[in-house]
């Protein structure tokens, strides 16, 4: 143990339901052991902490080969695939008591997990601070590598 | 050994739960006093000995049972 605490940085880049999960746990994991953690959402990663898609995150059978929905990537792509790929999906998590994405969010925001919402992304896609849950920082790459360049590990999701 | 101040059951719960539990038990606890965790995710074996190394606390035992492991955590020093 040193003195100063770790620190955990995490890239959130993606917003389908499998990767909303890895930067989750882990920044979750790191504040349960006494360390500081942040996650910088940026890009589709940005919709995890986006009130109306959150709890919608969807899982893609297409470019997924080891996903829950085991078919060619050309039937990946027929209506419905999508959405039975996510439903499955969920089961899964739900029958492993593993908690939601939101539920998820609250843990890691409980422990004082420091969300940074993607300015630039917040431009581009038009996203309001009013569309983000509450606590979330504002911050452009500067500021995110201002956090990270303190951190004993950092990791892009 | 002293005995459990109290004891945490995570049966069935697969990473990060067990450690995320017992470090809200862990943060409620006086220093010097004991949680029982009691863990069946394969995981926990490597996991809780880091979470006690990364907290500062202390193992004070382990025990595999079948399917499942108990660890005694006693609660450093502040």
């Amino acid at each position: 143990m040193t003195d100063r605490k770790r620190r955990l940085a995490l890239v959130a880049s993606k917003g389908t339901l499998d990767q909303a999960y890895p930067p989750l746990i882990l920044a979750t994991t790191a504040a349960s052991l006494g360390w500081e953690a942040g996650i910088y959402f940026t890009f589709f990663g940005l919709d995890i902490v986006h009130k109306e898609r959150m709890g919608k995150l969807k899982m893609s059978p297409i470019a997924n080969p080891a996903g829950p929905l085991q078919v060619p990537t050309l039937i990946g792509a027929i209506p419905g695939a999508t959405a039975a790929a996510t439903a499955v999906m969920s089961k899964w998590m739900d029958d492993a008591k593993m908690p939601s994405v939101a539920e998820f969010v609250d843990m890691a925001q409980g422990l004082g997990v420091r969300f940074f919402a993607c300015a630039t992304t917040m431009g581009v896609m038009h996203v309001d601070e009013t569309d983000l849950i509450e606590g979330c920082e504002i911050a452009g790459a500067t500021a995110f590598l201002d956090f990270a360049a303190d951190a004993d590990v950092q990791l892009f999701v | 050994m002293e005995t459990a101040a109290t004891t945490l059951d995570t049966s069935g719960l697969l990473c990060p739960l067990p450690v995320y539990k017992a470090s809200l038990v862990l943060n409620k606890l006086d220093p010097g006093q004991v949680l029982e965790l009691i863990c069946t995710d394969p995981g926990s074996l490597a996991d809780i000995p880091a979470l006690v190394r990364q907290r500062g606390d202390r193992l004070v035992k382990a025990e595999e049972r079948e399917h499942q492991q108990v660890f005694w955590i006693e609660k450093a020093a502040l």
